[in-house]
């Protein structure tokens, strides 16, 4: 009895404290480093010391550092907005009284599951090959040159993003589009209302939820944005293109930065932190009402 | 389907339905979209792996002849066997490992979060780490990784066994939670120790959420870029997604190698999805809302 007494109090132990020790070892502790790290002068080997808040001067003041936030912040808004509009059009469609619904919606799901990197070097050659011979063809101006050697390079890189972040969204959205109950429309069509009414006063507010889920996991992807930049532009041309973690991993692991990039890394974590507290609160208030 | 049964079930709703006709317009409007933004990429994408670098001209056409040679090269130049081992094996082994030691941790907070501290704790521990991406400890990760010689295709499935923790035992937990206490407790009856009650009684239980879990370990870890472009820089060790960004520069402009090499990557994953597909629209859904 005894034996088995103290085996019922250390199962759960044995369940969970490797396995914590583990995630310490391979993701807490790298983290204080890097924390630990932001206040010195270390390049990735050799000796170092304190050298306070220098590095978080840098990065706010540095016009490399400072461009990629305002490149990533432009990025993720324009690409959360520009996802979130777009997957809810699809969302309705596909909740529509359509035919082949199932197929449709496979289609629409399908680029959640390629591999980024790959999606974004096929764009790559149709924006590099495949438009600029139409364009050239057919004598339209700004399609002969390939988009993401010029000034314009983000909106290939917006693009692409949208083409396959809409697909997780639209999926999102539509699971919250069949909580809705149908007959709320009947009886709405029958007061007179118009469609633009109905999706309005009706379904936004049903679906509002499912908005939230959506748009605080779009911005908090969209700032990490990385994949498709390193497969389109590398960053370029110049800088124009380079995000935060593109910037991070550049001058972090090649340019020798590793203390001012470990800075930068806390900052994107102090913005990202920030905002999935956001969502936290805001999923929390959505519990207890639901309580 | 289940829908369908409740409407014809009710007469009301049955005499609804016969005026619920197809809208055809909006179903022309959706599958357009769908062929015009979804399918012509990944046209392009096969018709340029199958054709031959002298039928390159004309870029959206079929090709005249097709070449699967393109393939065998491209099988050859990226040595696509080592890098699909490797994939295979990140991508199998996580997933095994991850079913099992996912759900015992969410299962011992969940029965254990009331009444002690200790399970309270790591709650709040893995909550909060959640807010720590990859690409933030990337970088004190990466050296502490290499001098432990981790930085091979055992060493990143650790990490991936590791770094799914948090997302996945909130998805356990959700699920454990509703599951009643009486089973367990008469499985205790009849004499079971606490580890037999888990993956005896509990563990089954846990099914379609380990179908879940499972399939975004796949995608995850089948896609994932960041993770091995900054741990594995031995050839041996690549995965898949790796290579073709390793290869790119070796393809240049022979785009129809390049893309035979990107068609090797994602069939694996089409047949996946066109066998899957439900179980996967399911299971993604499931990840976010809950």
């Amino acid at each position: 009895m005894v034996k088995s007494r103290s085996s019922v109090k250390i199962t759960p132990y044995l369940m969970t404290v490797p396995m914590v020790v583990l995630f310490f070892i391979l993701h807490t502790y790298p983290f204080l480093k890097g924390v630990f790290y932001s206040f010195t002068n270390w390049r990735g080997y050799g000796g170092w010391k304190f050298v306070g808040l220098k590095n978080y001067l840098y990065v706010f003041t540095n016009a490399e550092v400072t461009h990629s936030y305002l490149f990533t912040l432009k990025f993720a808004i324009f690409a959360t907005v520009l996802v979130n509009v777009l997957s809810l059009a699809i969302a309705l469609g596909l909740n529509g009284k359509i035919k082949f619904k199932n197929t449709l919606k496979a289609v629409y799901f399908l680029p959640y599951i390629l591999g980024t990197l790959i999606i974004g070097f096929v764009f790559n050659f149709i924006f590099g090959t495949i438009l600029p011979d139409i364009g050239q063809s057919l004598h339209i101006g700004f399609l002969s040159e390939n988009i993401l050697g010029g000034a314009h390079a983000w909106l290939g890189i917006l693009f692409v993003t949208v083409w396959q972040s809409m697909a997780f969204n639209t999926l999102i959205y539509l699971s919250g589009l069949q909580t809705v109950d149908t007959e709320i429309y009947e009886a709405a069509e029958l007061d007179g209302t118009t469609p633009w009414q109905r999706f309005y006063k009706i379904t936004f507010p049903l679906i509002a939820p499912f908005f939230t889920i959506n748009l605080v996991l779009s911005v908090k992807n969209f700032l990490m944005v990385f994949d498709q930049i390193i497969a389109m532009t590398n960053g370029g041309p110049g800088n124009l293109t380079t995000s935060i973690s593109v910037l991070i991993y550049k001058r972090g692991f090649q340019g020798a930065q590793f203390a001012v990039q470990s800075a930068n890394a806390v900052v994107l974590f102090i913005v990202i932190a920030s905002i999935s507290l956001f969502q936290l609160r805001v999923l929390e208030k959505r519990e207890e009402k639901i309580q | 389907m289940m829908e369908e049964k409740v409407m014809t079930q009710n007469p009301l709703k049955k005499r609804r339905k016969m005026n619920r006709h197809v809208n055809w317009t909006l179903t022309a409007v959706m599958a357009v979209l769908a062929i015009f933004f979804i399918m012509i990429p990944l046209y392009i994408t096969v018709v340029t792996s199958l054709k031959a670098p002298s039928d390159m001209n004309n870029l959206l056409a079929l090709p005249h002849k097709m070449r699967w040679a393109n393939f065998s090269d491209a099988w050859q130049m990226t040595d696509f066997p080592i890098k699909f081992r490797n994939t295979a094996f990140i991508t199998f082994v996580t997933i095994v490992f991850t079913l099992p030691l996912h759900s015992a941790i969410a299962y011992a907070i969940v029965r254990n979060r009331e009444h002690s501290k200790f399970f309270t704790g790591i709650y709040y521990y893995f909550l909060s780490a959640m807010f720590i991406p990859f690409n933030v400890v990337m970088l004190p990760l990466v050296s502490q990784v290499s001098r432990w010689h981790m930085d091979n295709v055992f060493g990143i499935t650790v990490l991936y066994i590791v770094f799914g923790i948090p997302m996945n035992i909130f998805l356990y937990a959700g699920f454990i939670k509703k599951i009643p206490l009486a089973l367990e407790e008469s499985a205790v009856m009849d004499g079971a120790t606490p580890f037999q009650v888990f993956y005896k009684v509990i563990f089954p239980m846990l099914m379609p959420m380990h179908a879940t879990v499972a399939i975004l370990s796949f995608i995850w870890t089948w896609n994932d870029f960041l993770m091995p472009l900054v741990l594995l820089s031995d050839p041996n060790q690549q995965t898949l997604q790796l290579s073709q960004y390793v290869f790119q520069g070796q393809f240049s402009t022979q785009y129809n190698l390049a893309f035979a090499s990107y068609m090797l990557v994602l069939i694996p994953v089409l047949i996946i999805y066109v066998i899957f597909q439900k179980w996967i629209i399911a299971g993604v859904t499931d990840g976010a809302v809950k």
